[in-house]
């Protein structure tokens, strides 16, 4: 995660909001990372699974286009930019299976774009 | 009036899921200068042209033109057409986008009535900002009258966010605001205004904020596509209306866990598939009337 970081901040592509993000989530270093790679038209990977009660930090990056993360059910979004990585912070309040989708018309396979985040007490 | 009730009937019996659209008319607003009369218009939707799923629609290179020719063939002429969206099936390639929007463009020229108005669905114009679909036909959004009844097309889906967008919702309030506060406001929108099924992107990102500034208007209906079913939602007093499509049904909001379209039916082919037709009525003052003796028998 911290080689990662300091790998895009020398390559000058983490957004202002990145860096911000990223002195938060170092202060909370307990926080569990998952990477998830956008492209046409498949999130990978598809199934997520967390623990109820337990945040977690999504971080999303894309090589295609402009992509959209949305996991409507916990009303957090992201937009996936190529050469950005995404970051959103989720503490599931539920259990059971959630869908998550691109939310940003990316191409012809846009419409099957999905996945699914499973969540366990 | 009786023509209006020829009508009805003629709905009902063809069982084109006419939609008698009155609530809005009831007292309406005596718009000054602004003729009132019951009129009668069509809906289209989602036609999606260019498809190719012969396990969906095996007649998806005729569907539209069966379409046209039920529109055509009619006992009542409507007063206008209207396309709400997905006019053609997306493609990445901008050539061929064009080639499906001109064909589509050709086959609809076959309509009789050639009062049509078109709007874009994703499929059409969110690849290009919808640039190629404006090529064909022109402006995006847009509003008309007619018959004392104020039309406002919304384009949800150049954006491929799926936004309305700052500028055009600035044009809205603007448009609105020369409406009265009880004038009868039609909206023809792709995408749902309303969270309709985000989870499924049947939602339009910054929607809540159109239809918070249609909701100081008395009297709004909205009518939209992109869902491939017939649903009706109120969010207040605004009643949302979506229309059927011309080239696969899809399922209830959530009724199953993955959005794919229903299946051609050998046995019914064409179900779930249809247009609709709008009976605008208004509805003319009605008197109780009760006599009275001088004096109690």
């Amino acid at each position: 995660m911290k080689l990662e970081r300091r790998r895009l901040l020398a390559a000058g592509i983490v957004t202002a909001a990145g860096v911000a993000f990223g002195a938060v989530a170092l202060a909370q270093p307990k926080e569990k990372v998952i990477r998830v790679t956008a492209r046409k038209f498949v999130f990978l990977p598809r199934e997520i699974r967390l623990k109820k009660g337990v945040p977690v930090v999504l971080e999303f990056v894309t090589a295609d286009v402009v992509m959209g993360f949305n996991a409507p059910d916990f009303k957090v979004r992201a937009d996936i930019i190529p050469g950005q990585v995404a970051r959103v912070r989720l503490v599931p309040d539920k259990t059971g299976t959630f869908v998550f989708l691109c939310d940003i018309f990316c191409g012809e396979g846009h419409e099957g774009m999905s996945g699914q985040i499973h969540v366990v007490a | 009036m009786q023509q209006s009730i020829d009508r009805r009937q003629f709905l009902k019996l063809a069982g084109l899921g006419g939609v008698v659209f009155a609530s809005g008319l009831a007292g309406g607003a005596k718009l000054a200068g602004a003729a009132q009369d019951d009129f009668y218009f069509i809906q289209l939707s989602d036609t999606h042209w260019g498809f190719n799923g012969p396990v969906v629609n095996p007649d998806a290179g005729g569907t539209l033109q069966k379409a046209v020719a039920a529109v055509n063939s009619l006992n009542f002429e409507p007063d206008f057409i209207v396309f709400t969206g997905d006019l053609t099936h997306t493609t990445d390639d901008p050539k061929e986008r064009r080639r499906r929007l001109a064909e589509f463009r050709d086959i609809v020229k076959g309509l009789k009535n050639k009062n049509v108005r078109f709007m874009p669905g994703e499929h059409d114009a969110a690849l290009d900002n919808g640039q190629a679909w404006k090529e064909f036909f022109g402006a995006n959004y847009y509003s008309f009258d007619h018959k004392g009844v104020h039309f406002i097309a919304i384009d949800n889906v150049s954006d491929p966010a799926a936004r309305i967008g700052e500028q055009q919702l600035a044009w809205l309030k603007s448009d609105l605001a020369k409406q009265a506060a009880d004038g009868r406001i039609v909206v023809f929108t792709h995408r749902p205004l309303f969270d309709l099924y985000p989870q499924w992107d049947w939602a339009t990102r910054d929607g809540a904020q159109a239809i918070e500034l249609l909701m100081p208007h008395k009297n709004v209906t909205v009518f939209y596509g992109h869902i491939h079913q017939e649903h009706h939602q109120m969010t207040g007093h605004i009643a949302h209306h979506s229309a059927k499509s011309l080239i696969f049904p899809l399922p209830a909001p959530g009724s199953q866990p993955k959005r794919a379209p229903i299946l051609w039916d050998p046995a019914q082919p064409y179900k779930g598939l249809g247009f609709r037709g709008v009976d605008a009525e208004v509805q003319e003052a009605e008197y109780e009337i009760t006599e009275y003796p001088v004096k109690k028998a």
